[in-house]
């Protein structure tokens, strides 16, 4: 037994140094694999993309490996994880050449250094005007867009076949119909200023002015007289007047009430047009009803792709962003996938052919891109407290007042 | 294998009496024990994988120069081979998967945790200087205006890179490289733009891609004048014209504005600094030693609602545990009874809060809280409005009642397990010697059920410190606290507010958060340790 062993130890040894050889050459032939890699590594583009997009992007990926031989790997992420992953994974190189994003994380991203510059060049003037606002930071281009998407009302026009002149017209209309609760948006306990910004900026009270680099941080707007009419306005719409603001109303609850027809009119985005449709409501797309004589613009979320300022491949990630993702086709091929409106001209014309997204580009005429400067940060931090406080029957001016005063003091600091 | 027992049994020259079943079965242990060829064998395709994995990963680590993490690895590896093939080293054999996971997932994300509570990680301090310092010239880059677009074809001679340009205007060739401004040359055409010129080779699409490094640094002055700008191209098909705004100097390590001449350097804050504070970021991660920590306590901002935050973590920790403990032993009691009927029913029936996902149990007791909609105020209260998560002090009664909802059938099972193991022998003592129930539940029973239980208060009580789930899904921390200056509510408890600083919001502080998980990390092990102590002299009771 004991000369079995030893044997049989002699046996495993021989096995180990061959395992070892083995597992040696599979090491070297993988680091030479990885040296071959590294040439071709020129030619593959890594991309990031939502999750729910990857199977929208994956043809025009695979037509321009085609047309150029650069392999374009699509990683589907969640979309709440793409930025975070990004500002973290950049900065030790591992990150990827492009990732899929919303306009207002530009302020974040370029504040962390994670993302280079993109030249439109004059291809620009193809875009929306809102798509280029939204993509430049600081006089810089760092996006190429290619979704624009903002909220507006959708009307069941089995219960009202008109769209309302006004905001008050709305809730008169909704009542005649002999509905209770008319209108629904989303709010929450700590508000949601997002979908309360139409309304906010009827009254002429943006967050911000402009100058020529886009939203001036200095230049703090909403504590205007235009943002105090507008709190008192809120409060009276809210829980010690008409009710028709609550804050116990969430996106889930404004949802149910516009499917199951209790509320004609629903403040939402593109997003919830699917479900509305397939509840078989017969939907129609209006602007936001004004309270004011002036118009009621909403906050403009484009959508686009950023390249990472740690790319190796920065030529072939601006070459398959501005000079094929640019163009009609592959703009229009995202759209149907995703139903947002395309952030190029010429496709979002073509796009428009169907009613509820030429409703949604009405609305979209009126919106303003959402700022992206780190200063909006500390806005959202109070803005929505602040509102729903106002729902909720706290003093309308004295709060506004405060929320100026804060996101003041939060801007300055 | 039995046979070779055998085998060895008669050469030993033990007595040709047949071993006993009972020998027999310690043999086929100690057999299987000390290693049988199948066990070897497996031992050595297992050993060979995770030599394979390491050596790979030590190539791997070695071509990206990772020289500690691959010492780290070869070290590691040695070690694993050292212990298995030895032949006693039977303990560490056991011990060492748990220890190396052990250190991967657990120490190792300590140190980092620690490490990070010591530097200015987050928003605008995210890499390093080098990062900075490119990320600040590319983005400074500014595109001359109304200047065209070029369209141009990257050429090489000799291994330098240069740009052949065509005027869009007046259709001319230029070349030009990153030394020598535009000359005009004679090129040949492809529709509107030049594609080759004599002297120089043409790359194509592939080799632009493969020498992208080289191209995106490659600025070819447009003319003599550095105010004309330099042509610079972004896809290797057109070129812009940009000038930089800022213009850094390596040796002072300095940044000027070029159009308002401001000099930024480096003040040692991780970020380019202006003589008046301003800072140019993206800036770079620095050691900052314990600003963090400071911060956290004396920074009037961070400080008020760290202590009231810190008082609510304690009451919420210390009631649930209480309101757990004493409703779950209560029903143990009384689920106990031998009078009791259809006990396995309602046992099974307490077990169900447990059963469910903590985090879906909170989101549905949120729906049930809500305000106007909510089933308690619609159906149990007929339509009252009780604002169970929007008030600041019902707000915290709903998180300790969900709590409780969450945590009972916990305390019920181990008061259950508690209660059968003490011997009913005490009770009827007790009884003959004349003793009421409560007197016997409160001087026999409860002191010796805390024996058992005691260690596990203890673990509840860490547990319910750091309850992320509970807080995040059912208020959120709301309501918020509108005048404190961070986003923080009336039921944060620490591990939320360090979720928000941290994770939430446009401006992210990792090394503050980090620092506060430090902070909570050693109220809990102190309180822990105390604890533990107290809980000795509970056991001299045996």
């Amino acid at each position: 037994m004991r000369v079995n062993r030893k044997s049989l130890l002699a046996a495993g040894a021989v096995a180990i140094v061959t395992t070892l050889g083995l597992a040696g050459c599979a090491g070297g032939s993988g680091d030479s694999g990885d040296g071959s890699g590294d040439s071709s590594a020129a030619s593959t583009l890594t991309v990031w993309v939502d999750t729910e997009r990857v199977d929208a992007l994956k043809g025009a990926a695979e037509a321009y490996t085609e047309k150029t031989g650069v392999k374009v790997d699509l990683v589907g992420k969640d979309n709440a994880d793409i930025k975070d992953d990004f500002i973290q994974q950049v900065p030790t190189g591992k990150g990827p050449d492009i990732a899929m994003g919303a306009h207002d994380w530009l302020g974040e991203l370029s504040t962390n250094g994670v993302v280079a510059p993109i030249e439109l060049g004059d291809s620009a003037a193809d875009y929306l005007k809102v798509a280029i606002d939204a993509s430049t930071y600081e006089g810089t281009t760092y996006m190429l867009p290619y979704a624009v998407e903002n909220i507006a009302v959708l009307r069941n026009a089995d219960l009202i076949p008109e769209p309302a002149a006004n905001f008050d017209d709305m809730i008169a209309k909704g009542k005649a119909a002999g509905l209770a609760q008319p209108f629904v948006v989303e709010q929450g306990a700590e508000g949601n200023p997002y979908h309360l910004y139409p309304f906010q900026t009827a009254f002429g009270a943006p967050v911000f002015g402009t100058n020529d680099q886009g939203y001036d941080p200095t230049d703090l707007q909403i504590g205007n007289a235009g943002g105090e009419q507008f709190a008192q306005w809120l409060s009276g719409q809210g829980k010690n007047g008409t009710g028709v603001f609550n804050t116990d109303i969430d996106g889930d609850i404004a949802k149910t009430a516009f499917l199951d027809g209790t509320a004609a009119f629903w403040l939402t985005g593109p997003w919830n047009v699917g479900a509305a449709v397939d509840a078989g409501i017969n939907v129609a797309i209006d602007p936001v009803p004004s309270p004011t004589a002036d118009p009621a613009s909403p906050f403009a979320g484009v959508k686009g792709f950023f390249i990472s300022a740690e790319s190796k491949n920065k030529v072939a990630a601006n070459d398959f962003l501005v000079n094929y993702l640019g163009t009609e086709d592959v703009q229009l091929e995202l759209f149907k996938a995703g139903n947002v409106l395309p952030a190029l001209s010429a496709a979002a014309e073509t796009a428009s052919a169907d009613p509820i997204i030429a409703g949604f580009a009405a609305v979209g005429d009126q919106a303003v891109p959402m700022p992206a400067i780190p200063a909006m940060g500390a806005v959202w931090q109070y803005w929505g407290i602040a509102q729903a406080e106002i729902i909720n029957g706290a003093d309308p001016v004295a709060t506004w007042q405060k929320l100026t005063a804060d996101v003041q003091a939060a801007i300055s600091k | 294998m039995t046979s070779a027992i055998d085998d060895e049994v008669r050469t030993d020259g033990a007595p040709p009496k047949k071993p006993t079943k009972r020998q027999r079965q310690a043999a086929a242990i100690a057999e299987a024990a000390s290693g049988s060829m199948k066990v070897l064998l497996l031992k050595i395709v297992l050993l060979g994988i995770v030599d394979a994995v390491a050596l790979y990963a030590l190539f791997v680590l070695v071509g990206a120069e990772q020289w500690i993490v691959a010492g780290v690895v070869l070290v590691v590896a040695a070690i694993v081979n050292w212990i298995y093939f030895s032949k006693r080293k039977l303990p560490a054999k056991y011990l060492t998967p748990g220890i190396i996971f052990l250190v991967v997932f657990q120490v190792f994300v300590l140190l980092y945790t620690g490490y990070v509570a010591f530097t200015n990680y987050g928003t605008g301090h995210n890499g390093t200087k080098e990062q900075a310092v490119s990320s600040l010239m590319a983005s400074s880059l500014q595109r001359v205006e109304d200047s065209p677009t070029y369209p141009v074809t990257v050429v090489d001679r000799g291994g330098e890179l240069g740009l052949l340009v065509t005027d869009p205007d007046s259709g001319d060739a230029f070349v030009g490289t990153s030394d020598e401004p535009l000359t005009e040359v004679e090129a040949s055409f492809d529709g509107d733009r030049a594609v080759a010129t004599d002297g120089w080779t043409s790359l194509q699409f592939a080799d632009v891609l493969n020498r992208t490094d080289e191209i995106t640094e490659l600025a070819v002055p447009y003319s003599d004048d550095p105010n004309d700008g330099a042509l610079r191209t972004p896809d290797g098909s057109s070129a812009y014209r940009y000038i930089s705004t800022l213009e850094y100097d390596e040796t002072a390590g300095t940044m000027t504005n070029l159009e308002t001449g401001v000099v930024y350097s480096d003040t040692g804050v991780g970020a380019f600094t202006s003589e008046n504070g301003d800072q140019l970021l993206p800036g770079w991660q620095i050691v900052v030693g314990f600003d963090n920590f400071v911060r956290a306590v004396t920074d009037p901002r961070l400080a008020n609602p760290l202590v009231y935050v810190t008082l609510w973590t304690f009451a919420f920790a210390l009631i649930s545990v209480a309101s757990t403990f004493f409703l779950g032993l209560f029903l143990a009691i009384v689920f106990n009874d031998m009078r009791m009927r259809g006990r396995k029913i309602y046992r099974v029936l307490m077990i169900l809060p447990y059963a469910v996902p903590s985090f879906l149990s909170a989101l549905i007791w949120a729906g049930m809280m809500n305000e106007s909609f909510g089933f308690i105020n619609q159906v149990l209260f007929g339509g009252a409005s009780i604002p169970w998560l929007t008030d600041p002090w019902l707000a915290k009664l709903s998180i300790l009642i969900v709590n409780l909802w969450l945590g009972f059938p916990y305390m019920f099972l181990v008061c259950m397990g508690a209660l059968q193991s003490i011997p009913d022998e005490l009770q009827e003592a007790a009884t003959v010697d004349g003793a009421r129930p409560w007197a016997i539940f409160r001087l026999i029973k409860l002191p010796l059920l805390f024996v058992t239980v005691a260690p596990l208060l203890i673990a509840s009580f860490a547990f319910n410190f750091n309850n992320f789930n509970v807080i995040y899904m059912l208020t959120d921390g709301g309501p918020r606290d509108s005048n404190a200056p961070i986003p923080v509510g009336f039921t944060d408890i620490l591990i939320t507010m360090v979720y928000k600083v941290a994770f939430t919001g446009q401006l992210r502080d990792y090394g503050l958060a980090s620092a506060y998980s430090i902070i909570i990390f050693v109220i809990v092990a102190v309180i822990s340790i105390i604890a533990f102590r107290r809980t000795k002299s509970l056991e001299e009771l045996n």
